[in-house]
């Protein structure tokens, strides 16, 4: 496992095979704690509601109830949530925010309790003063209770498949046919520039119009100049389209 | 950088899907324990797309897809991986009858070390009282503690428990929740390499230790121990077993004459140290029933001695528990302790 600068976190398993944790940043577990604290706040003012009826049989009954309830309510809270939801709370879920293992293992309850009582000395003196700065002097972001229950906040956000629709691979492709140039691309063109010429025609109906005509002439003046393509490859073909095709010689190995 | 990733994906799409499908309904339960032949199937599509993410990585095309596979085999990885014997549901029986018991005795050294501090600082506290009286505003937190014992015998004699009439089961509740929050902070402050704990600890005797002294000397004892010992002796260990997680906390934490990583032994401790809060914490319920509802009669309403033979009575019941409960069961292995 290794810390890759502030923001992530990498865990290799026994099979070699390694994946990299997000690591929440501060203000997000911020917003996540916030939106947590309204989330008790209002769920125990509809609880206390429904508990003062209790009043009927005993005040002092009720006034035992909702002493203990609301101590367990608000303690419980975080444990329970993070249990039950696989290292989430309200908040963390809103925020894609997780609980994890820090070697990527399956969390256990011994985790997700530690690390919610030790909010206790997290939160001191006040605001989460001891939890805050000891996150931003870590580097992998824990607080005092992530660092004995050996956890990490990640960052989750929604993962999903490439979408293949945005190289519309079926159309004619003028560089197919053309092996020395299609080698030629994939050896000098990096996965970095590749990647942002597929992000350009996923997001194109995101641009404006001349915005979009400037992006992808400046896209195919890139692969021209560095992969030396012929004039005559790309002279009849819109840049858009031009980018298009490079794209799809450098994803998709039709032949 | 190439590889005919529309062909690989369209491929491997549906195994990716169903590993996505059989993790999900995994975290659905998280006591959910899987079929054989779910448990085959989820370690073949597991294997499968560490290798498409290997592979995928190889070439480091297409980070969408990378992310995708990372996020699939991250999830299985800690299903298959960390899935061993914790996979049981929680039973309280067990739990009460010997992981408690079994725990406490496992890390009787951090209790012993709570319990000099607390004798420490007793007699640091009744000494002090006893050399010099005025230091009494300092040496106790609660203000009707204060007074004169005398003046507090004879006023608690003649109101005959009435002063609680109509709000024993609020005082219940505050004194549950406030010692609990006492006690999960002496845990709690384990991680300041034990320096919190050990100061709440100690102090805490040094409180004890000068109420001991100041009724005492006035003369009241049959009062303080029919007052103290009902609750005082499930209270007290319930708050010394709680400095005895925040030391077993510190321990990990120091590691002194431990060749495991820091977060290795933090690891290893987890367990035994939320044991011990949540038996804590239980204890702290029933004393704080026993001190709202019985402490605070005293005579002529309710002997001293039935008060005290009470308190002797629970006080070896705690001890027998703590010491010997459990003791005929196989011991769990360290760090297994649910």
């Amino acid at each position: 496992m290794n810390a890759d600068r502030t923001h992530l976190w990498r865990v290799r398993t026994p099979e070699g095979v390694a994946f990299t944790f997000r690591l929440a940043s501060p203000v997000l577990r911020a917003a996540a704690l916030l939106i947590d604290l309204a989330a008790v706040s209002a769920a125990w003012s509809v609880i206390a509601l429904v508990l003062s009826v209790l009043n009927l049989i005993s005040v002092d009954f009720a006034g035992m109830v909702i002493t203990i309830g609301y101590f367990l309510f608000s303690q419980g809270y975080g444990i329970a949530t993070e249990w039950f939801w696989r290292g989430q709370s309200l908040g963390k879920r809103v925020m894609r925010l997780r609980v994890v293992d820090a070697r990527g293992l399956r969390l256990t309850f011994a985790q997700v309790a530690l690390r919610n009582l030790l909010r206790f000395v997290d939160g001191l003196p006040l605001f989460y003063l001891v939890g805050g700065v000891t996150s931003l002097l870590n580097h992998r972001a824990q607080r005092l209770g992530d660092l004995a229950a050996d956890t990490l906040v990640v960052w989750e956000p929604v993962e999903t498949l490439p979408d293949f629709a945005a190289l519309q691979g079926e159309k004619y492709n003028t560089l197919r046919g053309h092996a020395p140039v299609v080698a030629r691309l994939r050896h000098v063109i990096s996965p970095a520039a590749a990647r942002a010429a597929w992000s350009a025609l996923a997001r194109r109906d995101e641009f404006d119009a001349g915005e979009r005509v400037k992006l992808f002439a400046e896209l195919a003046v890139y692969f021209r100049t560095a992969a030396a393509v012929p004039a005559e490859m790309s002279e009849q073909v819109a840049d858009e389209q031009f980018v298009r095709n490079v794209v799809d010689v450098l994803y998709v190995n039709r032949a | 950088m190439i590889v005919n990733l529309e062909k690989f994906v369209a491929e491997e799409r549906p195994r990716w899907e169903r590993l996505d499908k059989l993790l999900r309904r995994l975290a659905d339960d998280p006591w959910r324990k899987l079929s054989l032949t779910e448990a085959r199937e989820l370690e073949q599509l597991y294997q499968r797309v560490a290798a498409d993410l290997a592979r995928l990585s190889s070439y480091a095309a297409e980070p969408e897809a990378r992310r995708y596979l990372e996020n699939l085999v991250g999830r299985g990885h800690a299903e298959i991986h960390g899935a061993r014997g914790q996979g049981a549901r929680f039973r309280p029986g067990a739990w009460l009858l010997r992981t408690f018991p079994q725990t406490f005795r496992r890390q009787a050294h951090a209790f012993w070390f709570a319990v000099v501090l607390t004798a420490a600082g007793a007699v640091f506290g009744g000494a002090a009282l006893a050399l010099d009286p005025e230091a009494k505003e300092v040496l106790m937190p609660f203000e009707h503690l204060r007074d004169s014992p005398t003046e507090r015998v004879a006023r608690e004699q003649e109101n005959r428990g009435k002063e609680l009439t109509d709000r024993k089961g609020r005082f219940s509740g505050m004194l549950m929740t406030h010692n609990t929050q006492v006690t999960l902070t002496a845990m709690a402050l384990g991680m300041s390499w034990g320096i919190g704990t050990l100061v709440i600890i100690f102090y805490n005797g040094v409180t004890l230790g000068a109420v001991v002294a100041d009724y005492l000397l006035a003369g009241q004892a049959p009062f303080l121990f029919g007052w103290l010992l009902p609750h005082g002796a499930v209270e007290i260990p319930a708050i010394l077993v709680g400095g005895q997680a925040g030391f077993v906390l510190a321990g990990a934490l120091l590691g002194r004459g431990r060749r495991e990583r820091l977060s290795a032994r933090l690891r290893a401790a987890a367990p035994d140290v939320v044991t011990l809060c949540l038996g804590a914490a239980l204890m702290l319920v029933w004393a704080g029933f026993v001190e709202s509802f019985f402490s605070q009669y005293h005579e002529p309403v309710l002997p001293y001695a039935l008060k005290i033979s009470f308190g002797v009575a629970e006080l070896v019941a705690l001890t027998w528990y703590l010491f010997r409960a459990g003791s005929t069961e196989p011991r769990p292995a360290p760090g297994k302790s649910r």
